[in-house]
Parts: C-alpha cells; sequence; structure tokens
C-alpha cells in the first residue's frame, strides 16, 4: 500500500483533511504557509495520480476506493483545490482557526466525494461536508447566524438519511457498492436521487442554500459557494446522467430564483438565489446527458466555482470593511473601492455570459445542447433564464452595491490578501473566456464545440444589452422593484412558520401534560400511598395505646415520631407481622 | 448601465459625479445597442431553431424577457413580502 502512495500520489482530500488538524498548531507566517501549502500539495498530488481506481481499502467485505479517477472526477478535482488556493489567500487574515480547520476539512471532504468510487466512502465524506460547512455558518457567531446553522445542519442531516437510506437498500439489492450509472427505477435509487437533489438545491429543496450563506462568515461563504452544490452536481453526473426529470427541474431551477433575487434585499442573498440559478444550467445539462451536455455541465460548473467565488469575495469584501451589505445600506462604493469594483464587474460580467468572459464559453454548450436535442421549451426556458441571469447577477449587485444611490460610506478597499485573491479568480474568469480550449482540453468528452462564430457572440450581446435597456429604461422610470427593508417567503416557510407554531403547540401541550401529571401522580398519588400506609399504623397504635398513655403526651411524643420515622422497629415490625398473620388467616 | 444622477458628494473628481460622463457612458451604451441591432441583418446564421435566423430575435427576446422578469419579480414581491423579524 505504501508503494501504491507513493506512486499514484496522495488522495488530496485527506491531505485537507490530516492538514487542517495541524493549522491551530502554527502561528502567524507558519500558519499562512502551512495553509498555502495545503493546496498546492493536493494539486501536486492530482497531477501524479494516474486514471483508474485507486487506494482501495479493504473494509469488512467490501472495497472501498478513495481514488476513482477519471475524465470526470479530474476537472472537479481540479477546480476544487484551485478555489480551495484562492479561498485559503482571501482568508489569511482570519484570526480564527475554527473557520480555517472547518474550511479545510469541508473542502477535503468534497474532494473525497469527488474521487470516491464506492456508495460507502462517498457518503461518510458527504456527512464531513455537511459538518465543517455548518462550521462556517457557526462561525459567524450572530444569533441570525447559529439559527441558520441549526436549519442548515437539519436539512442535511435529513438529506444524508434520503442519501444513507438509499445506499442501504442499493447494497441489498444489487450487492454491490460501486458507483455507477442509476436510473430512478426502485426505491433505492429514488432516495438517492432525493438525498443528492437536496445538496444540489433543487426547488423544492432549494431554500437551505439562501437561507444560510448569506448567515455565513465573509471568507465562509466563499468556501461554501463553491463545494457543496457542484460536488453534488458531480455526484449527479456521475449516477444519473441522461435522466429526463433532470432536464424540466434544471430548466425550472434556472428561472425560479431570478425572480426572488430581483426582490432581495441582502446582496450575498442575491447571490445565494443566483447560485440556485446556475446549478440548474448544470442540472439541465446532467439531465439532456449527452456527450455536449456532460461536457457544458463540467465546463460551467468550473467557470461557476471561479465567478461566484469571485462575486462572493467582492460582496464579502463589502461586507468587512463596511459591516453591510443590503441594497439600502450601501450604494456609490466605487468611489473608495474601485479595485473591488472592479472585480466585482467582471464577476458580473463572467456570470452574465458576456464574450471574452468565462459563463460565455461554458454556459453556451448546455444550450447548444438542449438545442440539439430540439428541447424547444426547455431552451427558451434556459434563454429565458440567461435574460434573468444580467437583469439579478449582472446588473443588481454591481449596481446597487458600488453605484446607485449614494450611502454616503468612504469606506477603503478591503486588505491586500482579500484583492490577491479576487485579482486571481477574475483572471482566471477572463482567461477561460479568452482560451476555452484550456479549460476544454480537460472536460469528459473531445470537445469540437466553438463558441465564438459571430452569430453566436452577436445573438448574445443582443441579449444582454438589450436586457440592460430594459433594465435602465425600467429603473428611469420607476418600475424596477424599489429597494426595501423586507425578506421574501420562500419554500422554508414550510418548516420555518408552520413547524415552529406546531413546535411552540406541541410544547404546550407537553408542559401542560407534564404538570398535571406531576400534579396527580407525584403529589396527589405518592401523598396517598404515604398516608396509606401511615395512617392505619398511627391510628391503631392510639387505639392500643390510649388506655396507657394520655392524650396530650400521646400528640407531643408518640405522633411526631410516627410521623418521622423515629419509633422503635419493634412498632413496625409487629404490625408487619401482625399483618402477615391477618393474610393469613383470611387466605 | 451606471446612469448615475450628478450627486454632490465630498470629492468631485469620481467618475460618474460628473453628469458629462454619465452622458458620455449612456452615449456609448446607445451607439452599442444600434450598432448590434443593425450588424444582425449581415451576419449569416444558421441556429437550431428557425427563430433564430431572425434579424433582432435575440435582442428583442432579452428585452421582454427581461421586462417579464422585472414585473414578475414585483407581482411575486405582493405575495412573498414579509417583515425583516417575520421569522423571530
Amino acid at each position: 500500500m505504501i508503494n501504491n502512495i507513493l506512486n499514484t500520489g496522495f488522495p488530496p482530500g485527506l491531505i485537507f483533511i490530516i492538514g487542517a488538524i495541524f493549522i491551530p498548531l502554527f502561528k502567524g507566517k507558519w500558519k499562512s504557509a502551512l495553509m498555502l501549502m495545503l493546496p498546492i500539495l493536493a494539486f501536486m498530488s492530482l497531477m501524479r495520480m494516474p486514471e483508474g481506481s485507486n487506494w482501495m481499502v479493504k473494509f469488512m467485505d467490501y472495497d472501498l476506493i478513495l481514488g476513482q479517477v477519471d475524465r470526470l472526477s479530474l476537472p472537479f478535482g481540479y477546480i476544487f483545490t484551485i478555489i480551495s488556493f484562492i479561498a485559503v489567500i482571501f482568508a489569511l487574515q482570519v484570526e480564527d482557526d475554527i473557520q480555517h480547520v472547518a474550511g479545510f476539512i469541508y473542502a477535503g471532504s468534497a474532494l473525497g466525494v469527488t474521487f470516491a468510487g464506492d456508495l460507502f466512502s462517498l457518503y461518510i465524506f458527504w456527512e464531513f461536508m455537511a459538518i465543517g460547512s455548518t462550521f462556517l455558518i457557526l462561525a459567524r457567531r450572530t444569533k441570525a447566524s447559529q439559527s441558520a446553522a441549526f436549519r442548515y445542519i437539519m436539512i442535511h442531516v435529513v438529506g444524508g438519511l434520503f442519501l444513507l437510506a438509499g445506499i442501504i437498500l442499493y447494497i441489498n439489492e444489487t450487492g454491490s457498492m460501486k458507483i455507477v450509472n442509476m436510473s430512478l427505477n426502485s426505491l433505492s435509487t429514488w432516495l438517492i436521487f432525493i438525498g443528492i437533489a437536496v445538496n444540489a438545491a433543487i426547488p423544492p429543496l432549494h431554500p437551505w442554500l439562501k437561507d444560510a450563506y448569506p448567515e455565513a462568515t465573509v471568507t465562509g461563504a466563499v468556501f461554501l459557494s463553491a463545494f457543496t452544490t457542484k460536488s453534488a452536481v458531480y455526484v449527479m453526473a456521475r449516477t444519473f446522467p441522461g435522466t429526463e426529470l433532470l432536464i424540466w427541474l434544471g430548466a425550472f431551477m434556472t428561472i425560479l430564483p431570478v425572480f426572488y433575487a430581483e426582490i432581495e434585499n441582502d446582496i450575498r442573498r442575491v447571490l445565494g438565489y443566483s447560485l440556485i440559478n446556475q446549478v440548474g444550467f448544470m442540472m439541465c445539462g446532467v439531465g439532456i446527458g449527452t456527450q455536449l451536455a456532460i461536457n457544458g455541465t463540467v465546463a460551467h460548473a468550473f467557470s461557476h466555482i471561479l465567478y461566484k467565488a469571485l462575486l462572493f469575495m467582492a460582496a464579502g469584501s463589502v461586507l468587512h470593511v463596511t459591516g453591510k451589505i443590503k441594497c439600502t445600506e450601501i450604494g456609490g462604493l466605487y468611489r473608495t473601492m474601485p479595485l473591488t469594483c472592479m472585480f466585482c464587474l467582471i464577476g458580473a460580467a463572467s456570470i452574465s455570459a458576456f464574450p471574452l468572459f468565462s459563463g460565455f464559453v461554458s454556459k453556451s454548450m448546455i444550450i447548444s445542447a438542449a438545442g440539439d436535442g430540439h428541447l424547444v421549451y426547455i431552451w427558451l426556458m434556459l434563454q429565458f433564464a440567461s435574460a434573468g441571469v444580467i437583469a439579478h447577477a449582472g446588473i443588481k449587485v454591481p449596481y446597487f452595491t458600488f453605484f446607485g444611490h449614494d450611502s454616503g460610506i468612504r469606506a477603503k478597499e478591503p486588505p491586500l490578501n482579500m484583492l490577491i485573491a479576487m485579482g486571481i479568480a477574475a483572471f482566471l474568469c477572463i482567461f477561460i473566456g479568452v482560451f476555452p480550449q484550456a479549460l476544454y482540453n480537460i472536460l469528459p468528452y473531445p470537445v469540437d464545440y466553438i463558441p465564438y462564430t459571430s452569430a453566436h457572440v452577436v445573438g448574445q450581446l443582443q441579449l444582454l444589452m438589450f436586457g440592460i435597456f430594459a433594465f435602465y429604461l425600467l429603473l428611469q422610470s420607476g418600475y424596477y422593484p424599489a429597494e426595501i427593508r423586507a425578506i421574501n417567503i420562500d419554500t422554508d416557510w414550510f418548516y420555518r412558520k408552520p413547524l415552529r407554531t406546531l413546535e411552540l403547540g406541541i410544547a404546550k401541550i407537553l408542559n401542560g401534560l407534564n404538570q398535571s401529571l406531576d400534579q396527580l401522580i407525584v403529589k396527589d398519588f405518592t401523598g396517598y400511598v404515604n398516608r396509606f400506609a401511615l395512617e392505619p399504623v398511627s391510628n391503631l397504635t392510639k387505639f392500643i395505646l390510649s388506655p396507657i398513655v394520655r392524650k396530650d403526651k400521646y400528640e407531643e411524643v408518640i405522633a411526631p415520631a410516627l410521623r418521622n420515622g423515629t419509633s422503635p422497629i419493634g412498632v413496625y415490625a409487629a404490625f408487619a407481622g401482625l399483618f402477615i398473620v391477618v393474610l393469613y388467616v383470611m387466605f | 448601465m451606471e446612469e448615475e444622477k450628478g450627486e454632490v458628494s465630498e470629492n468631485k473628481t469620481n467618475l460618474f459625479d460628473n453628469p458629462k460622463n454619465v452622458k458620455r457612458l449612456l452615449t456609448v451604451f446607445f451607439t452599442s445597442l444600434l450598432i448590434l441591432f443593425m450588424i444582425d441583418f449581415f451576419i449569416h446564421k444558421h441556429g437550431h431553431f428557425e427563430w433564430e435566423n431572425w434579424p433582432g430575435f435575440y435582442a428583442v427576446f432579452g428585452f421582454v424577457a427581461c421586462v417579464i422578469v422585472i414585473f414578475t419579480a414585483k407581482l411575486l414581491r405582493v405575495f412573498s413580502k414579509r417583515d425583516e423579524r417575520y421569522y423571530d
């Protein structure tokens, strides 16, 4: 086994998880150095990994595979380590070991999921991912973040249980733990599907994402934006490619969040909705399942992780320096934060899929695959959602943060390490947009797709620019939904409101029941038993002693002794004997 | 897109505090819209669907889609809006 590891590198996920344990042991520059080294080591290990099944571990009767390396898992491995490196640079100034350790365990588990070759190790890493990410929300240490983290972990525990139940049934049915293509034809695969769908935030199971991510720490949100949903995309692409249900769920998923994003006040929550919308494109691609669609899904996950992290970093920087992130509280920040503003614009251009930015070369593959399959309604829905992206993520996020009404805030740029992290992500967004072949070369299937045709460039520019034109006209004429301090109810209402009422109601009923039972059993019944045991004895004693002892003497000496149990034991023994004789006579 | 009105601020040199710059940006924006619309008539296309080949299809689609998105969001707000402390 040692020889095997030397030849094939070390599982990158384990490098992160084991490395995380050592982070609290170091201080200052050494800590930073260790944290930067881990993603580099993981990436180097990744480069050495030969394709095939590596790192087999025997567990009971099964072979666990920690390194299922192929052209589907590799691109996810690359982008997960790249984004970890960027997120670590962004988080270097944070003096909170919990966040660093949780971040690495979370990222490492996502890598573990990516390279898991069997369902059991997949499940273990899946649960570790939920735990690590919860700490990134808890670490904000506000009341809102504590309750959001609680809801977050509850949802993921339930999702995990669906997955686990499905896996157990599946192994029972097939006798194999290997991760293979599945189809929705039995209870086991449905349960697995639902378990993955929770992490992928497929509506109506999506609200945990927009609920929890905006409550995470500034740097935690960058980690969160990358791993949970995209590892679910990967697992979905591995297990359920070509599932027709996913095409419709994905297309619906691209559209629904767009409306919410338009009226949301918290910029990081807008980005959360926008994340769901982007994962919708990927789910649709998995559902279509052709070579072009799977290529598009992987490419889009790759570029999406970069620009979504970039947007979360820009919004996080604003939150870091101003302490605010709501549309109603910020605005006009370009004056004093020009670099952050520029990075945000690059992220916005990428997510909107402007030519020369990363979204343009990846998203179009999925839409093109829908066109190839003559999926008319899906194609129209995806194009509609693309126009919706420019309205919420493309314009709303940068406009209300850095332009729009002047909030009067004159905050400085964030620390240098944060700017560097954003700079790297922004560079990669443009690099992929300008040299798409670099990305296309690592995709699962050979690519013969050409993104830069004059028809595609002009069509996409028209879609986006006339979308902006509509935004401009509606904003100028006052039809655009005003920025207001409010929240919008989503499907999380069902577990946040009625369940809470139910919880309070049940608490009331149970507490009442508890009280009356306490009164009945503890106070009344035991009192009765006590009196039953004591009174006949004392009354009988009183009766027997009445000729000998005076009444006032009896009350003074003997009655207290009987009540307190300090009377001679012989008295009780005599009564016990009498009781037995009575029983003997009667029966 | 940055159609900021010239607001009074302590630092007059900021880019969009000068109405002239806003005007310039808008001029560039509207010109590019016009060019994009015109150029469409001279481009050879073979889209997946017939309507993709109509000149100006994407322009109209993008404009209408954004209007629908924004008005639907306004409508959604009627039902979904709650006070910030609703869940507390």
